[in-house]
């Protein structure tokens, strides 16, 4: 579903690379978990898979896409296919939580009648019913959280990104969070977390991968936190 | 097929949407793009009329040919059939000694004196071929034939060119090409900063909401899906300006009609521009909505394109 192969980013003139030689390679259905430092990587490494940056040098192909022979205008056909999480939530202030989620679905063309079948049936999954008509500073993070998973899962994507989804919630919230993801994963899409939250790496038992100044310096199945 | 639709129905209703949101904004790039279009229309009223007004004089003017009292028929109309073989050579008309007299007598009733010169009896006017000329700038083959020996032997006088008139011709049309030239220019000047204008315009609606349009492109949007609304609200405002820029010459027109009870500006015959505005009423608006259209397209279509670009560098 994911395969990096000797992937490296440098920025700009900078002497260290971002990313350096980084091969990996995710199965399809497969839940995994990328730690690291601030620093150490991870963003540069979600960025590259959405094609919001260009490697420097290695192969990235997702979903059978190889992004060397991706043309420009193909890049928002990817990132259809690709439903991404983001740190900051990214959501639109002035528009509702239903029109935030249905924002997703208009981008692709899809008929008001079906938006309006859809997204509650997505926001049921994510315990925000009844919310649909609040603004999103209205709520708390982590429902803005929520609502931003609601937006990423709604074109069921095959694969899932979540940039650091509970950096921002308190415990509790951030379970909230992490037991959508499980969820979403049970239903088949490939869900890449990355999260520095060592009590949420213990208790899931998935697949981790550590990233150190820009190289995966361990690669194990059903792993503990060992930074 | 109706995705397509569909997304097209979204990209008009919010390229509208912003263009009421917008609304401050929207007028600043408009009234610009008024005084643009104002200026384009004026400028091809006033070349309309210009060109009308020159050919109503030069079609007054022609060039006189004096016949001696003995030229008889036969070789009049050899002259007047050789005349009309000249290329430059529009219409010829001839005029008999009675004729004249009479043209003569009509032009100085009032004058007892000029008429008292001449009688029924004792004409000393002589017969006249008029020649139109098609270009008053190539008289030159006409004169050439009019000077031969055996022409210029049928004739009393040397002809009479319209001298005064010809140089009073001049300066109009030269007056007009300095016009036309103004004019092109003036529109070039306000064509581009109107342009600018609204660059700046949409620039700043763009920069108002580039968090949105980062989201949108992070979620999968199309180039066209983003740009759409910008140029919609563009053209938009094209098309409002052409409307008030047509119906601001029109309100021009019907104050100078009513208010000044003018009938020129100089050289400018506002009878006849109103009168040809009115004529090609349709095809002037559609121009203008054409030109407000462009240049709202055009202007929207590069202000939004650096901010759609996708990182090629590596």
């Amino acid at each position: 579903m994911i395969l990096l192969d000797r992937v490296t980013k440098k920025y700009g003139r900078v002497a260290t690379p971002a990313l350096d030689r980084i091969s990996l390679h995710v199965e399809p259905k497969e839940f995994v978990i990328v730690v690291g430092q601030s620093g150490a990587g991870k963003s540069t490494l979600l960025k590259l898979l959405t094609r919001e940056e260009r490697q420097t040098s290695g192969k990235i192909i997702i979903g059978g896409i190889d992004y060397d022979k991706l043309k420009d205008r193909d890049i928002p056909l990817l990132r259809r296919k690709i439903g991404v999480v983001f740190q900051d939530f990214k959501l639109l202030p002035n528009r509702t939580v239903f029109e935030n989620v249905a924002f997703a679905l208009e981008v692709v063309g899809m008929g008001n009648r079906e938006i309006r079948h859809t997204v509650p049936k997505v926001l049921d999954i994510v315990n925000l019913k009844g919310k649909e008509k609040r603004m999103p500073l209205e709520l708390s993070g982590g429902e803005r959280q929520r609502v931003a998973i609601a937006r990423a899962i709604v074109r069921q994507p095959k694969i899932l990104i979540a940039d650091e989804p509970t950096g921002n919630l308190d415990p509790k919230h951030a379970w909230d969070v992490i037991n959508v993801l499980e969820k979403i994963n049970r239903y088949g899409t490939t869900v890449l977390l990355t999260t520095h939250n060592q009590e949420i790496v213990n208790k899931l038992k998935r697949r981790v991968v550590t990233i150190e100044h820009g190289q995966i310096i361990s690669d194990r199945a059903k792993a503990a936190y060992n930074l | 097929m109706k995705r397509k639709l569909v997304t097209f129905s979204r990209i008009v209703t919010t390229g509208a949407v912003n263009f009421i949101r917008n609304a401050w904004l929207a007028i600043a790039a408009m009234a610009v793009m008024v005084v643009t279009l104002t200026i384009v229309l004026f400028s091809l009223l006033a070349n309309a009329t210009f060109a009308h007004t020159i050919e109503q004089i030069t079609s007054k003017i022609d060039i006189s040919v004096y016949l001696k009292d003995g030229v008889g028929e036969t070789e009049r109309t050899k002259l007047i059939t050789d005349i009309k073989k000249l290329p430059n050579v529009k219409a010829v008309t001839f005029v008999s000694k009675e004729e004249v007299l009479k043209r003569y007598v009509q032009a100085n009733a009032g004058n007892a004196s000029l008429l008292s010169a001449v009688s029924q009896t004792d004409n000393p006017l002589p017969a006249t071929i008029q020649i139109k000329p098609r270009d008053l700038n190539k008289l030159g083959d006409i004169k050439t034939y009019l000077s031969q020996k055996d022409v210029a032997a049928l004739q009393s006088d040397q002809p009479s060119y319209s001298g005064d008139r010809k140089e009073a011709i001049d300066k109009i049309t030269h007056a007009t090409n300095i016009l036309q030239r103004v004019g092109v220019v003036a529109v070039l000047v306000f064509a581009i900063i109107s342009v600018l204008i609204i660059f700046n315009t949409i620039q700043m609606a763009i920069f108002n909401r580039r968090d949105e349009l980062t989201i949108m492109r992070l979620l999968g949007a199309s180039t066209w899906y983003i740009r759409g609304p910008f140029v919609v609200e563009s053209i938009l405002y094209g098309i409002i300006s052409a409307l008030v820029s047509v119906l601001l010459i029109h309100l021009a027109f019907i104050a100078a009609h009513s208010t000044l009870e003018a009938t020129s500006l100089g050289l400018l015959d506002i009878n006849y521009s109103a009168e040809y505005f009115r004529e090609h009423f349709w095809m002037l608006l559609l121009l203008q909505l054409g030109v407000g259209i462009l240049i709202g397209a055009a202007s929207s279509t590069v202000a939004t394109q650096r901010y759609l670009k996708f990182k090629t560098h590596k």
